[in-house]
């Protein structure tokens, strides 16, 4: 490390932002959620043709022209791996963006309503939260068959309850303070109060929260995948990569090992973010 | 024992049998109804209406989804849970022959699991800043986030690969003889081990620090007793309800763990037959792999609640 980055500038000193109070893991994690997000962005657009055949041997080591070696059919897995990022990274976060949605929403509306809808709600999410999720997602995918929005429903699902009984526990305790009475009594409707007198309040665990259902969105299709029941072939996300290439095993290629490498800088990154976020409990990580 | 703690726990049960009856009915609506007419799905597009009106009633799916639920949760609770679809045997058979080998698996991982993980666990609460700690904290957060494939294929590399002490993935997994099991289940253990430790290791942390706070602790500390004392006759008799809470809890782990390392490492187990019968869509198969691990799940989550109830000293003395 430089010693300028050490020694603040002054212009960031008096610039004091929210990533003051970081620490150094979170700005690294930080930084590693960027660089993927990027590749995820970039990757449909790149030139190469994905998934072309060479005439480099199958499990080959890291070399210059391969810098994170061939794969089983002796493609460049370094392609590999960027073709796959959009798949990985995308839908994790679209089910991750969905689940908290829906958890979120019905949450509130649990916890506003309350009575006999708050009983309908919490008694079927809680069915659905008492089978382990890979469980639920073997389950789904024998009934249904697999594919990408298929995978994406299954995430969806099975983190719904999860962020749906955070969001009701905390907003049930909102619902109780003296403004959230007040704005009853001026008559203003239901969704009002859960969108502008709640939802604001508790924005920064709900963020949280979504946070660590994104690491375990992608720690269960990433399995799936690596099943063989997650996204199909031709298409690979970092999980079938491994599958793929578990045959490199016995020669320790990279090829087993770059994807694998790939899935914990993401994950462990996600987690260091989480850590440095206002209002991130631990009360949650027990369940799945 | 007193009447109260007997009435909590014999409401758990009972919350818990009711889970399991309301987990069935998503299960066989998700595999039985939702997916359609799967007499239909078996003859495909050239079926006459004649031979599907007659598979159909083969396969008993002219009946309404109410009656199979009821027929299909009758057969589970006798142990009959019907035929596998694809090799026509039993299912009650092939899962006979798989489950005590989940079990066997289950059961070793729990044995080593369980001391290593309270052993470092107090160790890091009690030691908790130092070095010690911020390691074993990082490692467990490491090993929790990442998928189980990942730990197990790191330790296939690292053991068997790179310094050979064991067999890689076994095409051939033998019980047989003590030394071949050890050899067999070393890296299925350990796989699986890592996972449970991690887990367990938090939550037995927290639980510790949550005691040496408490100001009881400060007073027998300013009386003179050895750091050892404290925790082994003060701390910890109080910290066991949430201990084995955590214990029962981080097991459950194992359930979800076991799919991927049976896998992984070809283990004849009921994990495997559930992932090989995902694979294949057989139902009967599926939904009776199913419902043995959310039973096996329930069971553990209400030993996990038990434990609490019996453990609250303010329930026991009453």
């Amino acid at each position: 490390m430089s010693t300028a980055a050490l020694v603040p500038s002054a212009a960031t000193v008096r610039k004091r932002n929210w990533l003051t109070h970081w620490s150094l893991a979170g700005k690294l994690g930080l930084a590693v959620i960027a660089f993927w997000g990027a590749v995820a962005l970039v990757a449909p657009f790149l030139p190469v043709a994905l998934g072309e055949m060479s005439d480099a041997g199958v499990f080959e080591g890291v070399s210059v022209q391969h810098w994170l070696g061939t794969d089983y059919l002796g493609r460049d897995m370094l392609v590999r791996i960027v073709a796959g990022t959009p798949y990985t990274i995308g839908v994790a976060l679209v089910a991750t963006l969905i689940a908290c949605t829906l958890g979120a929403v019905l949450g509130l509306l649990a916890a506003v309503a309350g009575g006999w809808l708050d009983q309908a709600i919490s008694r079927f999410l809680d069915t659905l939260i008492s089978i382990p999720s890979k469980m639920l997602s073997l389950v789904i995918i024998a009934g249904f068959g697999s594919s990408v929005p298929l995978l994406i429903a299954v995430a969806a699902i099975v983190y719904t309850p999860g962020c749906f009984r955070i969001i009701r526990s905390l907003a049930v305790n909102i619902n109780a303070m003296d403004y959230v009475v007040v704005a009853r009594a001026r008559g203003e409707r239901r969704p009002y109060i859960m969108r502008r007198e709640i939802l604001p309040n508790i924005a920064g665990p709900l963020l949280a929260d979504m946070g660590l259902r994104f690491v375990y969105a992608l720690r269960l299709l990433a399995s799936l995948s690596f099943l063989g029941l997650g996204v199909q072939p031709p298409m690979a996300d970092w999980g079938s990569l491994v599958r793929e290439n578990l045959g490199a095993l016995p020669v320790g290629g990279a090829a087993v090992l770059a994807p694998a490498l790939a899935i914990a800088t993401l994950t462990i990154a996600v987690t260091l973010v989480i850590d440095n976020l206002p209002g991130h409990t631990d009360a949650d990580r027990e369940t799945h | 024992m007193n009447s109260t703690i007997l009435r909590l726990v014999a409401g758990r049960i009972v919350a818990g049998l009711g889970s399991l009856l309301a987990v069935s009915a998503v299960v066989f609506a998700i595999t039985g109804v939702l997916p359609g007419d799967a007499a239909q799905e078996k003859l495909g597009q050239e079926a006459t209406p004649e031979t599907l009106a007659a598979l159909r009633k083969e396969m008993g799916l002219d009946r309404s989804a109410v009656v199979r639920y009821f027929d299909w949760l009758g057969g589970m609770v006798t142990g009959d849970p019907g035929k596998s679809v694809v090799t026509g045997m039993p299912v009650a058979e092939a899962v006979k022959s798989r489950l005590p080998n989940s079990l066997l698996l289950a059961a070793v991982t729990t044995a080593f699991a369980v001391p290593l993980a309270l052993g470092l666990g107090i160790l890091s609460a009690l030691w908790r800043g130092s070095t010690f700690d911020r390691m074993t904290s990082m490692t467990t957060v490491a090993v929790v986030c990442v998928p189980e494939f990942l730990v197990a294929t790191l330790a296939v590399l690292v053991f068997a690969v790179q310094l050979k002490w064991l067999p890689a993935l076994s095409y051939e997994t033998s019980l047989s003889s003590p030394g071949e099991m050890l050899r067999s289940f070393a890296l299925p253990v350990l796989s699986l081990g890592s996972v449970i430790v991690a887990q367990m290791l938090r939550m037995t942390r927290a639980a510790v620090i949550d005691q040496l706070t408490a100001p009881y602790i400060e007073m027998v500390r300013l009386k003179g007793a050895s750091a050892a004392r404290t925790v082994l006759f003060h701390a910890l008799p109080n910290a066991i309800g949430p201990i084995a809470n955590a214990v029962a809890l981080s097991l459950s782990y194992l359930l979800g763990g076991v799919i991927i390392i049976e896998v992984i490492f070809n283990y004849p187990g009921i994990a495997r037959l559930m992932v090989d019968a995902v694979t294949q869509r057989d139902m009967p198969l599926v939904q009776a792999c199913t419902m043995i691990f959310c039973a096996g799940y329930l069971i553990l989550v209400l030993i996990a609640d038990v434990c609490g109830i019996v453990a609250n000293p303010r329930l026991r003395h009453q």
